[in-house]
Order: C-alpha cells, then sequence, then structure tokens
C-alpha cells in the first residue's frame, strides 16, 4: 500500500530540552524527515570571555542540570591542561566518583522516568506510582544513592560547589563515605530487579551501521581524559578533538551537527561499550542482554546506560575502598596563573564532553569552545530517523506506531538539548 | 485529600522551560523521598522534561529560565493568560541568571562568536517578570529542594510563605563554616538572602548570590571591607554580577 504520512512532534516529550520531529512520506516513499532542535541558544562560549579562569567551571557547569558535575571537570581538566596543574591522586578519586554518582543519577533517571514509559505504554513515570508503585519505589531508591553519592563527594548534584581548580575544595568525610559503601551494597539488589525488568522490555529491532566515538582506555572504562577513539579506527590525543569533530550548521536546528568518517558519528553509553567492552566489570549483564561490540541499534544505547550502572555501582565500591584506607590531607595543588591553552576530555553520560580554553597572563578566558555530546549525536539521530521511517513503512506500519518509533529512537539517544545549544 | 478535617485544593500545575538548563525542575524530579507525596498534593497537567502529558487548563504556572528570544515571549504570554498564578523558578527566571552575562557584549558579537556566519536569532536576556507580571519569585541556582517543597505546602494551604531576612551568613555561621572573606575570597554571604542553607560555603565555594538580596543586607560596608582588602572593582563586579541578582543593591549606592 502506497502511504501518505505527516509526522510534526512540536516540543518532544520526555527529553530535555526543545527539539522536534518531522516527517513526510509521500506515496510509500519518504521526502523528509528531520531532528531540528529549536532550543534557544545562550552563547556560553561568548560569555566565558574575559572571566577568571577560575570562575570557568562554576558558569559552565549551567550550561547543563543534568550533568553539571561532568561539565565542571570537562572545564577544570581543560584549565589544569593549560596551566600545567598536575592535581593529588586523591582529588582525582574523589572527582571520578562524584561522575560516577552523577553517570547514576542521568542514567537511572533516563531509564525510569524517560524511556520506560514508552514500553510500559504510559506518558509518564506519574501513573505507574498507582499501578507499578514496585518499580518507581526501586527507581526512587537507585535515584537517591545517586544524589547522594553526588551531594557526599561534590557538595550538591545539580551545579556542584566542591571541584576546584587544583583538586577539590572540600574533603568528603569518611563517616559519611562508610555510609555510601553500605548503601551502593544493599542497592546493588535494586539494580539486578532493575535489570531482569528491562530483560522483560522489546527493543525495538533496528540497525544503521554508524560510527561510534568515545575516549579509549587503557587500562579501565574510561571516564575522565586520554585518547580518543572511534570503530571506524581514527585514533587522536585530546588536543586533537577537532578532528573528531568537525561541526557544521543546518538551517533547520539551532543545535550544530558533527561527522568524521561517515556522514554523522555516534557518542554515548553504547559507543562507550563498543570502544571499550573490554574494560566493563559488568560483562555478564551485557552478555545476559546480548549487547557485544560492535551493536549497531541505537535503541540498545538504553540497555548500554543500564550495563554502565552496575559497572560504575562496582567501581564506586572498590574506589570507596580506596578511600577510605587513605588520608585525606592532600586533596589540592597550589598553582600558578600563566598564559595556556588546554582541553578537557570528558565521558559524561550522553558521551564524550570537550571543554578548551585560551587563558592569558592574568588568567582570564580568551577564547572558549564547548563540544557537547548531543551536538555530536544530532546528525545520528537526524540520519537514523530516515531510515528508520523507511525501514517501517516497508514493514507496512501505520503513522502512530512510526511516530510513536521515531520518539522512543531520539529518547534512546537521552538527548540533552539544552545542553547542545549551550 | 484532607488535612485536620479540612479539604485541600489539589491545584493543576504546569512547569514550563525557557532559556536555562533545566535543573530547577530537575531538583523537583530528584526529590525522591518525598516526589511521592508531592505528586498526589497537585495535579501535574504540564511537565515536558518528565511527562508526554500535556493539557492547557491549569492554576498554576512555573516557569523555569529567561526569556532570550521573541517566540519566548509570545509563549509566555499566552501561558499568563492560562494561569492564575505565575511562579517564576530559579534565579534565570527571577533575575535572568547567568545568561545576563551575555549583555557585556553586543547581540550581533555573541551571536558571531558562537554561530559565526550562520546567524541564530536572539534578544537581549530578560527575566519573567520583564514579560509578564509574576506573583511569586522562587530564586536559587538551583532552586532549594527543601524550600520549594515549603513554598508549595502553603500554596495548597492558602497560607502565606516568607522567605528568610537575614543573609546566607547566618546559616553559614550555623554550620560552624570557616568564613570565607578571612580566608582571602569574595563571598556575598553577608548580603544574599539565606534559605539554601549556605550549601556552596559548606563545600568552600563563596556565595555569589544566586538567591537576591537579603532584606537585611549593608552592601556599602561588605563593598568597603572587599577594596581595603584589596580586590578591584572589577573583581568585586565579576562576582556581584555572575547571577544578575543583586543589581538592585549594588547599582544603587554607586
Amino acid at each position: 500500500m502506497k502511504v501518505d504520512m505527516n509526522i510534526d512532534v512540536h516540543h518532544l516529550t520526555r527529553v530535555e530540552g526543545h527539539g522536534n520531529i518531522h516527517i513526510n512520506v509521500k506515496k510509500g516513499k519518504l521526502v523528509d524527515a528531520r531532528w531540528a532542535v529549536v532550543e534557544t541558544p545562550r552563547f556560553f562560549e561568548a560569555m566565558l570571555r574575559g572571566m577568571s579562569c577560575e570562575m570557568a567551571p562554576i558558569l559552565t557547569a549551567r550550561i547543563c542540570g543534568i550533568c553539571s558535575i561532568g561539565h565542571a571537570l570537562a572545564s577544570l581538566r581543560a584549565i589544569e591542561n593549560a596551566l600545567g596543574i598536575d592535581i593529588p591522586v586523591i582529588a582525582k578519586k574523589i572527582r571520578l566518583l562524584a561522575k560516577h554518582g552523577e553517570t547514576l543519577q542521568s542514567h537511572f533517571l533516563h531509564l525510569f522516568f524517560l524511556a520506560a514509559p514508552d514500553y510500559l505504554n504510559v506518558g509518564s513515570v506519574i501513573p505507574l506510582v498507582q499501578s507499578n508503585r514496585a518499580v518507581v519505589e526501586i527507581a526512587l531508591r537507585l535515584k537517591r544513592l545517586a544524589n547522594d553519592m553526588c551531594d557526599i563527594l561534590a557538595g550538591r548534584t545539580t551545579h556542584p560547589v566542591s571541584l576546584c581548580v587544583g583538586g577539590v575544595s572540600r574533603p568528603p568525610n569518611k563517616e559519611d563515605l562508610h555510609k555510601l559503601r553500605e548503601q551502593i551494597s544493599e542497592r546493588i539488589p535494586d539494580a539486578e530487579r532493575t535489570v531482569e525488568l528491562f530483560k522483560t522490555i522489546q527493543v525495538p529491532d533496528f540497525i544503521r551501521e554508524t560510527e561510534y566515538v568515545s575516549l579509549k582506555g587503557e587500562e579501565n572504562y574510561p571516564w575522565i581524559g586520554g585518547k580518543l577513539v572511534s570503530t571506524d579506527g581514527v585514533l587522536k590525543n585530546e588536543n586533537d578533538y577537532l578532528a573528531m569533530t568537525n561541526e557544521y550548521k543546518e538551517d533547520f536546528s539551532t543545535s550544530k551537527f558533527t561527522r568524521l568518517s561517515r556522514k554523522s558519528v555516534a557518542v554515548g553509553a553504547l559507543a562507550r561499550l563498543n570502544n571499550n567492552y573490554n574494560f566493563l566489570k559488568a560483562k555478564d549483564i551485557a552478555e545476559e542482554f546480548g549487547i557485544k561490540p560492535l551493536n549497531h541499534n541505537p535503541f540498545m544505547n538504553n540497555i548500554a546506560q543500564l550495563v554502565e550502572c552496575v559497572h560504575v555501582m562496582i567501581e564506586s565500591l572498590e574506589l570507596l575502598d580506596e578511600l577510605l584506607d587513605e588520608p585525606m590531607d592532600e586533596i589540592s595543588s597550589e598553582y600558578d596563573i600563566k598564559e595556556g591553552e588546554g582541553v578537557g576530555a570528558v565521558e559524561v553520560p550522553r558521551g564524550i564532553l570537550y571543554h578548551h580554553y585560551l587563558i592569558n597572563k592574568k588568567g582570564l578566558v580568551e577564547k572558549a569552545n564547548c563540544i557537547i555530546p548531543t551536538t555530536q549525536n544530532n546528525a545520528n539521530i537526524h540520519y537514523d530517523l530516515a531510515e528508520l521511517v523507511e525501514q517501517a513503512v516497508n514493514n507496512g506500519k501505520q503513522d502512530t506506531e512510526v511516530k510513536k518509533l521515531c520518539e522512543m529512537l531520539v529518547r534512546a539517544y537521552d538527548p540533552c538539548i539544552s545542553c547542545s545549544v549551550h | 485529600m484532607e488535612y485536620l478535617g479540612i479539604e485541600l485544593k489539589k491545584p493543576k500545575v504546569s512547569f514550563f522551560d525557557f532559556t536555562c538548563c533545566e535543573g530547577c525542575q530537575l531538583q523537583i524530579a530528584n526529590k525522591e523521598d518525598t516526589l511521592v507525596d508531592f505528586l498526589s498534593l497537585v495535579e501535574v497537567v504540564n511537565f515536558r522534561e518528565i511527562s508526554s502529558e500535556k493539557k492547557d487548563h491549569y492554576e498554576i504556572a512555573f516557569i523555569e529560565g529567561a526569556i532570550s528570544r521573541q517566540d519566548e515571549i509570545e509563549r509566555l504570554e499566552k501561558i499568563r493568560k492560562q494561569a492564575k498564578l505565575v511562579v517564576a523558578l530559579g534565579t534565570c527566571a527571577c533575575y535572568g541568571g547567568v545568561n545576563s552575562l551575555k549583555k557585556r557584549f553586543s547581540v550581533e558579537d555573541v551571536v558571531n562568536e558562537v554561530y559565526g556566519h550562520n546567524p541564530v536569532e536572539t534578544l537581549p536576556v530578560k527575566s519573567v517578570k520583564e514579560v509578564v507580571a509574576v506573583d511569586f519569585e522562587i530564586p536559587g541556582c538551583p532552586i532549594s529542594k527543601a524550600e520549594f517543597e515549603s513554598i508549595i505546602l502553603h500554596l495548597v494551604l492558602g497560607t502565606e510563605f516568607r522567605f528568610k531576612k537575614y543573609p546566607v551568613c547566618v546559616e553559614c555561621k550555623q554550620n560552624l563554616n570557616h568564613c570565607l572573606l578571612d580566608e582571602g575570597k569574595i563571598c556575598l554571604g553577608p548580603i544574599t538572602r539565606a534559605g539554601c542553607n549556605a550549601v556552596c560555603i559548606n563545600g568552600k565555594l563563596p556565595c555569589y548570590g544566586c538567591r537576591g538580596p537579603a532584606e537585611e543586607n549593608n552592601w556599602p560596608s561588605l563593598k568597603q571591607i572587599l577594596t581595603e582588602k584589596g580586590f578591584s572593582p572589577e573583581q568585586i563586579d565579576e562576582k556581584t554580577s555572575f547571577f544578575n541578582s543583586l543589581t538592585e543593591v549594588t547599582k544603587n549606592e554607586s
């Protein structure tokens, strides 16, 4: 049957920020499929100019309400690289644990509040309070663990307060770390229940081959700094991030697009897993879901997030054991203000994030560039939509079904749109 | 729902976001201990960040974010017509927030810096009350979860909520923090409205005034202290203008 289809999703729900989906099919042929970000731009890179570099992490944390710790860490790493600061080992561990808290917070928020309603056929998590109370309670307990973790390690989940140039400004107290260790152990069964729950959902079967970009792990699953790698075999140093991003602008979107060896790239949990599978501490969970490299189903990003949650919980227990064994006296390094240029690459929940600053001899930011994971995913979402619609139409799916699939596809990337239009 | 034998209203509430990071809405979704109770106290009809439900009838509209594009002005005016009560949620909505740092440059300059030859539309940043009438303001970057909850309880019970008159400095002293001014930093805790439990200073980040001025504040005196400590006007201004929340006290005296 030759179908006509006009799908317009204005301000897609259950994503962070404002984006529209536009699909046009005439006589069974795809005419147009678009992912259009319509978020109002905020101009952080322009606002950073003339600001003391120590204020940059405080300002750029405010690019995103969900991954503010990740932005602060990328910003700090760029500044510390520019000024040649080596931070104490303890501070590195505290920062990584804070980041793990954020990863758990963001992934569980996405899995339960944003993605799960599609699979459970409800509009939001709210009706689930009545119908699936046990699931909501698991979600809230896991999210609470994540928030407590961020509060203990960074002083606050949204817009952290104790991450500073040179290290951290306030050490967590050991009693809190002990309690946190217990709390994580107690939540492992909840994570297992979540795995069981997600095993019952039917992830749409859709493949479009693409290039996955992430940090490259050397000894561990990578989170903060290091080499950049793609599944098409591109390998670059952190400082050469621009070679990985190649930003360009499309008229219909306020967020930029990027590309590398193909017309689009993907970043995020699935990209990290595809590039660093061997370092996963939750390989057994990945195997239970049958996810292994190279997986080219964007919907599996949800599952990759869940695998990462378990990995992060295991790694956090190890980090806590190490921290509890060490004195907390050296938490930041002294430094001198000088001229410099630095890049910070950090794996935030939605993928690899880059901050790049030029700092003058007074310590003021002269020029700044921030490239956000969702920006790097935009082109991939855009081209996935076209392919997904073509396949769905060929399989005889109707408007409402195609619309829901399109929405679910965009959500699977967990886009952080206000972030991408920083 | 009943409380002490009194039937409580269950107002229909909506959350809308404009130019911002959506971190304030997230504070509500992140209040795990009481989220379920909160959802029983009000009827959430629009909360795009976490829900696909959309309705045009609501009594209370929470507005997150600053206003920086023509379509945002039109959207906000439409919401104002629908809602009985418009509440500005967070520092961006109340004061413009960090978005206001844009005003140090021309619109052409910031657009060119970020978008180069592919310009996008943008306006000088405004707070919500500069565009429509606002009934209540909840400041904070991000908002305090506990304070937000208390305000909602007051709204549902129909009683007046009062912000603390004293500055963050009082809460900071109660927490037995070492004074960051004494450690040689610029801290605006002495002039900023309390209610955040001095969360930044607890983590040794100085206060930059996101909650706006305390009713009882003495800016000329703080400014004199900062000047005596050797800070330049530029260094002081970088902090006082960070959230655009203190202009009412810092601009009057100079």
